[in-house]
């Protein structure tokens, strides 16, 4: 926090922050996520850098009040670069008590709490478990605590409008909206121009909602209750034109990109599931960018369909999450031993089994690299922010064509729903796929087509049916070696098992190399994976700023690992390995290079935060 | 499709790989009979895609020289219908068996099916697992001994034609393996039909189920077992043809129709176009040894395929684009950081 002096007409004190985490919750009717989003908006275009998270209830219609039903919308502003919807909350808005009771336990000590007393009824804090209203016991004297009449403020503000009941108790979001908006010292206008562009047709809906919204802001100013107003100032963003992504739509968008870039149709098979099937509601909108969509019967169709799209010479790709993951282990090992490319996406939630779909877990890591029968080395990539997710769904859709093998893409539940501000790439700036299916030409006049036979990088042809004279058979059986013929000849087997092999390892050297961040040796380095990239990175960010000797790389390709991952692990005193999981790259790491690491392992079914990560930092460095 | 420019024969179909069935495997007359009716297609044979489950009745793609794939136990129809939807030029044809199809694949065989995707599926039911080395099947006869039922299976069998009846495909047909021209005939109005075509082909396993088409392959026991389905013409059976199937009410009894002084016009006349399954149901329910098991066409109707609406609507939408990708990208809010 760095307070400074501000010209100000108002006559309340001003406090400038660097960056400001508040949370919006409530019943999942409450609308929440919505002034959550347009709370953003007017964030960006104030000029900070954000990062939020949207967090559903597990239940699709929990009864008003209850705990099960309780939603809300974080966000992170900052006048800074920002990786992380960030940890522990400045502020928390509710709007019952069963919103305080699920993310009370967020809050920092002496965080602002925003409470809808209204609804603190005998029934109400029942539904939410409390015995006592905590607004009255002084369990809440940690927190600087702002009861407002959220409900009987904003019926006021809209008694001139003819609304019914219903109609009024949606409204009530915007006071809310309106009274942080003040608080923080955000504009209105983009909010204002946003209901009027909704609500195009209902001037009723419009004035309420305009009325509520400049009724929440002006009673932050007038009411005595807040002495003081935020301030957080712009940050130095990279210029350029930006719109908000999910790690969904940016993955959604990077496969269409690669689309484009190969002059290929992508052919998408997916059952449904969550969190992967924004991908599917997402991809079915761009039939016109020549994006195949097929809803399967389950996920064994929805692989089978795409590799047999990508025999057909189109890209297949599936989506799916964990317990869908597994359905389609054995046709990923079909692709293996086929040769045929194709991406597979796997957003992984918390497991096992059904475990808890709405939240975010890294445990597939392991299972996407072994969980297949016999030797069946693939590609894993995984993306580490929304934005990356473009460049991930793009970079797995050039190495499955390449080299001819299926890629699996680890994202999973919280880059998957992080919002984050995207610079908007120029896609003339990108790199075309070449994509070649040979013709009869490659017989130089020979009768015979050897569908196995393989280039430098030991890739074999992608030949298509329709093509004359290379009609070819493949499958699940062991091929012989060039013709692709049945075999189970032992060192044919052999060969060909560490030929495929191979194949993949090389991969590593069309890779890019890792990156670090912080010194190029040192006392520690924080080696994270995928979205657990941000945490990793502020926490090793801070420590450097108290001057420590702390490094940070966040792994994108868990396999082939880059070239240089061995050196970078031998710079270093010590690693620690943050994951959501039980410590499966930590495993990795030490079975690859023989090296000693420390784990950070979270499964909660929540993002590490970078508090944690730091606190692991200090704890290894010795300090305090 | 393009015509092909030079006449193919059979053996334009063989392959350099060893046949690998057991001598004597009903699979090796289906095999020759499908070499037979492809250069009757009028399709090239780097169009023709034969994509098979595992089994023995499986490992067909192998010995056909077009292109092909040996997929994974009982999911063929899924990489054929993302092949299809793919590439609807292509004549798309499944091989599977009665325990690839109807056990471990028998969910995708019915969403197949009912999703009317332009692909040619045949069942080679040998009513047993072949390559596992013969343990009963979901065709076997309730109380099939076999390895693994050494006492009698529990298992229920189920009928092929009832099953496909109740996915909607839109072309069922019987055949039997040793019926080279109705097998080829039947093969032909596959290949015509413009969606899903299921054909049930008896295959008799030498090794671990012989004899048990008998009744249907034996040249004398053949007539009073098999009706043959002819498309409007009365159900007619039996060496002297004296024989018939007659509705009475809703169930269909078998008369000696001559005998009882009636003509063949007394009896049920067949109607592959029929839009209501019904009749064809009432078919399928015949099975030996209580009736003649019918044969051919059960039915024949029409009706838009899966791939060929994707495709269409896929066209379309290409064609009605009005945006560049980089305009794609540019939707929605955005904003501009100096
Ligand atoms: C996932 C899986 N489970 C089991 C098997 C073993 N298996 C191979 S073929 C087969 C049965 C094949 O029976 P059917 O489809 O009737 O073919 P047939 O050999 O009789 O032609 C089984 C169980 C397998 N290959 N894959
Ligand atoms: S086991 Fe039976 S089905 Fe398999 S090849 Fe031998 S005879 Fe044919
Ligand atoms: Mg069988």
């Amino acid at each position: 926090m760095l307070p400074e002096e501000r010209k100000t007409t108002h006559r309340k004190e001003v406090s400038t922050l660097d960056h400001v985490v508040i949370r919006l919750a409530g019943d999942s009717g409450d609308g929440m996520q919505l002034a959550g989003l347009k709370f953003t908006t007017a964030s960006v275009i104030f000029g900070n850098d954000i990062s939020t998270f949207p967090d559903f209830p597990g239940e699709i219609r929990a009864p008003a009040g209850t705990l099960a039903g309780v939603s809300g919308f974080q966000i992170h502003f900052s006048s800074n670069i920002i990786s992380t919807p960030g940890d522990e909350l400045d502020a928390l808005v509710v709007m019952n008590p069963a919103a305080l009771r699920v993310n009370l336990a967020d809050l920092k000590p002496n965080g602002i709490l925003i409470v809808n007393q209204d609804t603190f009824s005998a029934k109400n804090l029942k539904k939410a478990g409390y015995n006592q209203n905590p607004l009255e016991d002084d369990s809440l004297r940690n927190f600087r605590v702002y009861p407002v009449s959220i409900t009987t403020l904003n019926q006021t503000a809209v008694e001139s409008e003819e609304l019914t009941f219903k109609q009024i108790n949606l409204t009530k979001n915007f006071f809310a909206l309106g009274l942080i908006s003040w608080l923080f010292d955000r504009p209105l206008t983009s909010t204002v121009e946003w209901i009027e562009e909704k609500f195009k047709h209902r001037p009723t809906i419009i004035n309420a909602n305009i009325k509520t919204l400049k009724a929440g802001y002006n009673y932050g100013e007038t009411t005595e209750l807040f002495p003081i107003q935020y301030h957080v100032p712009p940050a130095k963003m990279d210029p350029g034109l930006y719109k908000y992504i999910s790690g969904n739509e940016a993955l959604s968008l990077g496969l269409i990109a690669a689309a484009n870039l190969a002059k290929k149709e992508i052919f998408y098979g997916a059952y449904p599931i969550t969190p992967a099937s924004d991908l599917l509601h997402e991809l079915v909108k761009h039939k016109e960018f020549g994006i195949r969509v097929f809803q399967a019967e389950d996920e064994i169709a929805a692989i089978g369909s795409a590799i047999g799209a990508s025999f057909g010479g189109l890209l297949g790709v599936a989506g799916t999450s964990g317990p869908g993951f597994s359905l389609m282990t054995e046709a990923l090992g079909l692709a293996v031993i086929t040769e045929l490319p194709l991406v597979v996406i796997n957003v992984q939630r918390a497991g096992p089994s059904t475990g808890m779909p709405t939240k975010p877990e890294q445990g597939d890591l392991l299972q996407a690299l072994f969980g297949r029968n016999g030797e069946s080395p693939l590609p894993v990539i995984a993306p580490q922010t929304p934005g990356d997710c473009f460049e991930t769904a793009i970079e797995a859709v050039r190495i499955a064509m390449k080299y001819m093998t299926p890629v699996v893409i680890l994202s999973d539940g919280f880059v998957a729903n992080t919002i984050d501000p995207w610079k908007i790439p120029d896609i003339s700036q990108y790199e075309q796929i070449e994509v070649q299916h040979p013709s009869k030409e490659i017989l130089k006049g020979s009768e015979r087509f050897y569908p196995y036979l393989r280039n430098e990088n030991l890739v074999r042809p992608w030949a298509i049916p329709g093509t004359e004279g290379l009609e070819y058979r493949t499958g699940g059986l062991e091929k012989e070696d060039k013709t692709g013929g049945v075999s189970y000849d032992p060192l044919n087997h052999e060969k060909l098992v560490k030929t495929r092999a191979e194949k993949i390892r090389r991969i590593t050297k069309d890779i890019q190399i890792q990156k670090v961040e912080g010194p190029k040796r040192g006392d520690l380095l924080v080696l994270s994976w995928g979205s657990t990239y941000g945490a990793a990175y502020t926490a090793a960010e801070n420590m450097r700023k108290q001057g420590f000797s702390v490094s940070n790389a966040n792994l994108k390709y868990l396999n082939p690992f880059p070239q240089n991952l061995e050196e970078i692990l031998q710079s270093y005193e010590k690693i620690l390995i943050p994951e959501m999981n039980l410590g499966q790259l930590q495993f990795l790491i030490q079975a690859r290079y023989s090296i000693k690491t420390t784990g950070l392992a979270k499964v909660q079914g929540r993002p590490i935060q970078v508090r944690e990560i730091q606190n692991k930092i200090s704890t290894i460095l010795g300090v305090e | 499709m393009k015509k092909s420019e030079q006449v193919l024969a059979p053996k334009d179909f063989a392959t350099d790989l060893d046949v690998r069935w057991c001598p004597g495997c009903g699979d090796y007359s289906i095999l020759a009979n499908i070499k037979k009716t492809l250069p009757t297609l009028d399709i090239p044979k780097e169009n023709i895609v034969f994509i098979s489950g595992i089994g023995c009745s499986s490992r067909f793609p192998y010995y056909m020289n077009t292109y092909g794939m040996n997929t994974i136990h009982g999911r063929a129809p899924t990489f054929a219908t993302g092949l299809k939807c793919s590439r609807p030029d292509l004549s798309v044809w499944v091989i599977t068996g009665d325990g690839d199809g109807l056990s471990i694949g028998g969910n995708h065989l019915m969403h197949a099916m009912r999703r009317n995707v332009d692909i040619k599926i045949l069942l080679f039911n040998n009513q047993i697992y072949g390559l596992t080395k013969g343990q009963y099947s979901p065709t076997s006869i309730f109380g099939k001994r076999t390895k693994s039922s050494p006492t009698g299976s529990l298992d229920y069998a189920v009928n092929p034609i009832s099953w496909a009846l109740g996915a909607e495909a839109s072309f069922i047909a019987r055949t039997v393996y040793s019926y080279g021209d109705h097998m080829r005939e039947v093969l032909r109005r596959a290949a015509d039909h413009k969606g899903t075509a299921f054909i049930e082909i008896y295959q008799n396993c030498l090794i671990f189920n012989d004899g048990t088409f008998k009744y249907a392959t034996d040249k004398e026991l053949r007539y009073d077992n098999i009706l043959e389905l002819k498309h409007g013409e009365p159900m007619v059976f039996g060496r002297d043809r004296e024989k018939g199937i007659f509705l009475h009410g809703l169930t269909p009894k078998v008369i000696k129709y001559k005998e009882a002084g009636f003509t063949e016009y007394d009896l049920l006349i067949h109607d592959e176009y029929a839009t209501e399954p019904t009749l064809a149901f009432f078919l399928s329910r015949m099975r030996h040894p209580h009736f003649p098991e019918p044969v051919g066409v059960f039915r024949a109707i029409q009706k838009e395929t899966y791939d060929g609406m994707l495709e269409q609507s896929m066209r379309e939408a290409i064609e009605a684009r009005t945006k560049s990708f980089q305009e794609l990208l540019h939707e929605g809010e955005t904003w501009t950081v100096t």
